[in-house]
């Protein structure tokens, strides 16, 4: 699960919830590669994102870098700045661990880089 | 222009592996190498509609779209599925072609309402058909499909029912083109259909959102 992906899930879905934002990471097993930067894609990408969610994710599991904690001004042409975004957004990866609802505590795990948010018919 | 040829699309897809046991309940059969193929470079080629896009794929199986659709240029791609076999052959799939696509295990139609709307350019999709105790996934895959999606959805859908799939659509705000006809052959896993395996026609659609 990459960083991209944490900032749009919720457990909003379970019964009682209410907002179920953003999600805690306890990250067992993080990944770092290298994918190619596309600075078009992340200047558009990032209107879409919860800042300050992408931020605290990426501090809580140790890869925020030299991110700012809060969003630069006139960053579609920040060359620099957008390569720090796309290094937290898509070349970090938690492999194994545990999504946590902020409300309920209940744990989704990640493995094998895939977030399984699977529900008990219990707790729809 | 997509950067591959069409030819090589099909070739690279016709490498994955598909379901190994699949579940009829959930309507697993994989999109051929052959559709696949012809549906992204469709998408790419004549409406550059996957190449530095977000891509979502529902009901991504063993992720012959999502893949194609990385092939083809995509800047990311989320998979969704509900079954962790299929889910297993994916990551499987993946890793032998170096290829990366993200995945979320969820039910659909349970979870993704409410979440991730007009988050991606594009959804393309194989939904389930429906059976006769089901009526009618597709269709509310499809309305899913348009929430998510921010210019356009591309899917499948039986022809015999073309007509209500459009109009379906349309109260989605979506306008549907069928692009293509196509003769899909599902195959023998299908217990309940006697023969090995049956022909049905199927129109591949371009669902345009307003
Ligand atoms: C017709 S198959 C298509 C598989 C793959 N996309 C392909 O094109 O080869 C439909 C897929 O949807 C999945 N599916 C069915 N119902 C689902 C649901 N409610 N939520 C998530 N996935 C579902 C099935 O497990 C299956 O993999």
């Amino acid at each position: 699960m990459k960083l991209l992906t944490h900032n749009m899930l919720t457990s909003k879905c379970l019964k009682g919830v209410t907002v179920g934002y953003p999600l805690g990471i306890v990250a067992k097993d993080i990944k770092v590669s290298e994918v190619d930067f596309n600075s078009e894609f992340i200047a558009r990408i990032i209107p879409k994102l919860d800042w300050a969610t992408l931020w605290k994710a990426a501090e809580s599991i140790g890869h925020v870098g030299e991110l700012p904690q809060t969003l630069i001004q006139d960053f579609e042409t920040n060359e620099e700045f957008l390569k720090k975004v796309h290094h937290v957004l898509l070349e970090v990866e938690v492999i194994n661990g545990d999504l946590l609802c902020p409300e309920s505590g209940r744990k989704f795990p990640i493995n094998d880089g895939i977030p399984n948010m699977l529900l008990n018919e219990d707790e729809v | 222009m997509a950067s591959i040829q069409l030819r090589k699309l099909e070739e690279y897809l016709q490498q994955l592996d598909g379901f190994e046991k699949p579940k009829v309940l959930l309507e697993q059969y994989c999109t051929s190498a052959h559709i696949a193929s012809h549906m992204l470079y469709c998408a790419q080629v004549q409406f550059n509609d996957i190449e530095g896009h977000t891509v979502a794929d529902l009901g991504c199986g063993c992720g012959i779209l999502s893949l194609g659709a990385k092939i083809l240029g995509a800047s990311h791609v989320i998979g969704f599925e509900i079954d962790s076999d299929a889910l297993k052959i994916q990551s499987q799939n993946f890793s032998e072609m170096e290829l990366f696509v993200e995945a979320v295990q969820c039910d659909i139609l349970q979870y993704l309402p409410g979440r991730f709307e007009k988050y991606f350019d594009t959804v393309i999709m194989n939904p389930p058909f429906g059976t006769k105790h089901n009526a009618g996934t597709d269709i509310k895959f499809l309305e899913i499909a348009t929430k998510l999606a921010s210019n356009t959805v591309y899917s499948l859908h039986k022809t015999s029912t073309r007509n209500y799939v459009l109009q379906k659509a349309a109260q989605y705000g979506a306008k549907g083109k069928v692009i293509a006809e196509l003769r899909y052959d599902l195959p023998k896993a299908y217990k309940f259909h006697r023969k090995t395996s049956v022909d049905i026609q199927v129109d591949f659609i371009r669902f345009e959102l307003n």
